[in-house]
């Protein structure tokens, strides 16, 4: 399984590119995919489908709650539509719209949502998306995938669209280093195993897979040896594999750029407390908006450091410790 | 400098009234206006970040509403009988930080600070850390509503305060903008005025061509609001149309002002491609020298 990942990280590319890239290639593989946008198509990249499938591509203005009903009249009429805007719009101002029609209704629109997380981090707080998965999560039927790497872009595009119901697809505006080598296989849904270990898990989704390996490799260094698990699936979560690694390595980490509240924390906090209790620390933005700024500086300052993971990694293993020295003090 | 009609929606800048203001006013307030342009430019080229053409094309506009036309107090932001202005189209802040630093919100020397770690300048604007900015902008289309309330606000408290908001013309293709219209036309808002900076462009093509939105000064007269129509870069029609703003009574007003995206810089103006472009070294030392060169126009 090391083989799925690249050592060292490749170096930064676009995932909005590459996110530009494989809709062209969805477009060329089906005749079905119609993509919309509003009015920020040279942001999200789907400029790149209207430059070649132009009569399958809409522009709706800034008008984010029609852009996600025009989708759904679309749907209901056979096409896949794949909506585009910034992230934060889907999980607010459109909204209602996602839960009656897509959610409720269940009209077959994808949602891809650029400038996830703090990527759009010049812009500031206004423009960032730290609660779309704890939005999202709550709705049900809604499926939520995040790439970790434009390869993971390439390879997950064709498995949303081909998804029955509603997906929201969580991508970077910005370069990002390349994590996988061609042998990664997503498959939506399950969660892959990056790196073996035993000492703690670390699951990570998103732009913070590189760093959770990252912090793996430098922890490795010190003889401590982290399980690495991309859960680029955040709904449905595949808690059978969360209760596996909380079995087989009694100490755990969550690392998302998203707020600590409700996303990919969240949902392993949900899982463990009903079926397998574990020591957790969930790393992301600390219940806080964020500010603008060079967006590697905002993932360090908001708490989404190389640091900060191995700092919880150690964290979870001293309270795995603390509470197997108890158990056995109280055996004696 | 493009003259203005190479922009096709100023060949509808209707204007039938001469002004009432001094020339010398005139021309102090679009020198300010071509001055505080060369600001943005460099505010936004340090950043390589930012956007240049909306703020350009709202110069003359936040210039004759701060310095001639709001009653406001930098020594006291929050005075609480202060008229209002809300900048719905947040992503032009740079201009609307500069004005307000230049009128005493804040030191000028902070400029440059804007869209870095730890700046009181903001992406967008975000009241709570930004002396002088009425309310957070950037996800487009609150302007009409907020200040709709804010001026039911000030009627409630019988205050002759006033209203206004500044919105962009493709900030009109939201929907939330046309509840505020019909918000404030249900209220007879008199005590607000609404100036669309209607430069023709948005963010990925013309406004014509992203959403067409004519014909403009007849759907606002349909939602029952009082329409004038200007040239948006003519200081002189900006302050003439503001006074006769506040003395419409019964309707809220829109003000129309047409303008030119990118205004200033040649190769910036009419170009979706200079709504969030950021020049090379290049460029930001031409887009400078023309900058000067038309302040200097203004300068006797
Ligand atoms: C609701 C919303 N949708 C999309 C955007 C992205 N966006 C920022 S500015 C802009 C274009 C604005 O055009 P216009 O209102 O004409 O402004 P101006 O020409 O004055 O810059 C867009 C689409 C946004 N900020 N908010
Ligand atoms: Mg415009």
């Amino acid at each position: 399984m090391d083989g799925l990942i690249r050592n060292p990280l490749g170096s930064p590319s676009s995932m909005r590119k590459a996110y530009g890239e494989a809709l062209v290639e969805l477009g060329r593989a089906r005749q079905d995919v119609v993509v919309l946008s509003a009015d920020v198509q040279s942001s999200d990249f789907s400029y790149m489908f209207e430059a070649v499938y132009p009569e399958r591509f809409i522009n709706v203005g800034i008008a984010e709650p029609a852009l996600v009903d025009v989708a759904v009249g679309l749907a209901s009429s056979g096409k896949v539509p794949i909506a585009n805007t910034f992230a934060f719009l889907f999980a607010t101002r459109a909204l209602e719209m996602v839960r009656t029609h897509l959610c409720f209704g269940g009209a077959n629109v994808k949602l891809a949502g650029a400038y996830g997380g703090l990527s759009d981090s010049f812009d500031g707080p206004t423009h960032q998306t730290i609660s779309d998965f704890a939005i999202f999560r709550s709705l049900p039927n809604m499926t939520i995938v995040v790439p970790a790497d434009p390869l993971a872009v390439r390879k997950l595009l064709p498995q949303v669209a081909a998804w029955k119901g509603p997906v929201y697809f969580r991508l970077c505006r910005n370069e990002v280093p390349e994590v996988f080598t061609d042998a990664y296989e997503p498959k939506i849904g399950e969660g892959v195993t990056l790196i073996d270990g035993d000492d703690a898990t670390v699951i990570a989704c998103g732009v913070m897979v590189a760093r959770a390996i990252e912090a793996a490799r430098s922890l490795s260094r010190q003889d401590i040896r982290l399980r690495v698990v991309e859960m680029h699936t955040i709904k449905p979560i595949d808690s059978d594999f969360i209760v596996r690694c909380a079995q087989e390595t009694g100490a755990l980490v969550t690392v998302e750029e998203h707020s600590i509240i409700g996303g990919l924390g969240g949902a392993v906090a949900e899982c463990l407390a009903q079926q397998y209790p574990a020591p957790l620390e969930r790393i992301g933005v600390n219940d806080t908006f964020a500010e603008s700024g060079p967006y590697l500086d905002l993932l360090d300052k908001y708490g989404m450091s190389v640091e900060a993971i191995v700092a919880a990694a150690q964290r979870a293993m001293a309270r795995k410790q603390a509470s197997s020295s108890h158990a056995t003090s109280e055996v004696y | 400098m493009t003259s203005p009609s190479a922009n096709p929606v100023l060949a509808n800048a209707v204007y039938p009234y001469g002004t009432r203001h001094t020339d010398a006013m005139v021309a102090d307030l679009s020198r300010r206006a071509g001055e505080y342009r060369t600001h943005v430019l460099r505010m936004v080229y340090g950043r390589k970040s930012g956007h240049i053409g909306g703020a350009f094309s709202c110069a003359e506009i936040l210039t004759a509403l701060y310095f001639h036309h709001l009653r406001v107090d930098p020594a006291r932001p929050d005075w609480s009988d202060r008229d209002r202005l809300v900048f719905s189209k947040g992503h032009a802040c740079a201009m609307l930080y500069t004005v307000l630093a230049h009128r005493g919100f804040f030191p000028v020397d902070e400029l440059p600070t804007f869209r870095g770690l730890d700046s009181r300048l903001q992406g967008h604007p975000e009241p709570q850390k930004t002396p002088g900015v009425e309310v957070a902008a950037g996800p487009l289309g609150h302007g009409v509503a907020i200040a709709a309330g804010m001026a039911l606000a000030a009627r409630m408290d019988g205050s002759k305060r006033r209203i206004y908001a500044i919105l962009g013309d493709g900030e009109l293709n939201s929907g939330v903008i046309w509840e505020g219209m019909m918000t404030a036309a249900k209220f007879a808002l008199d005590n607000l005025t609404v100036i669309v900076d209607y430069n023709g462009v948005q963010q990925t093509g013309t406004t014509r061509h992203v959403m067409p939105t004519e014909p403009i000064a007849d759907k606002w007269s349909a939602f029952n609001w009082h329409v004038i129509e200007i040239h948006g870069h003519n200081v002189g029609q900006i302050l003439d149309a503001l006074d006769r703003a506040d003395e419409v009574h019964g309707r809220p007003v829109v003000i129309i002002a047409r303008t030119t995206k990118g205004k200033g810089v040649s190769f910036m103006e009419n170009s979706p491609a200079w709504h969030g472009g950021i020049p090379d070294s290049a460029q930001f030392e031409a887009a400078l020298a023309e900058l000067n060169e038309g302040t200097r126009a203004w300068t006797v």
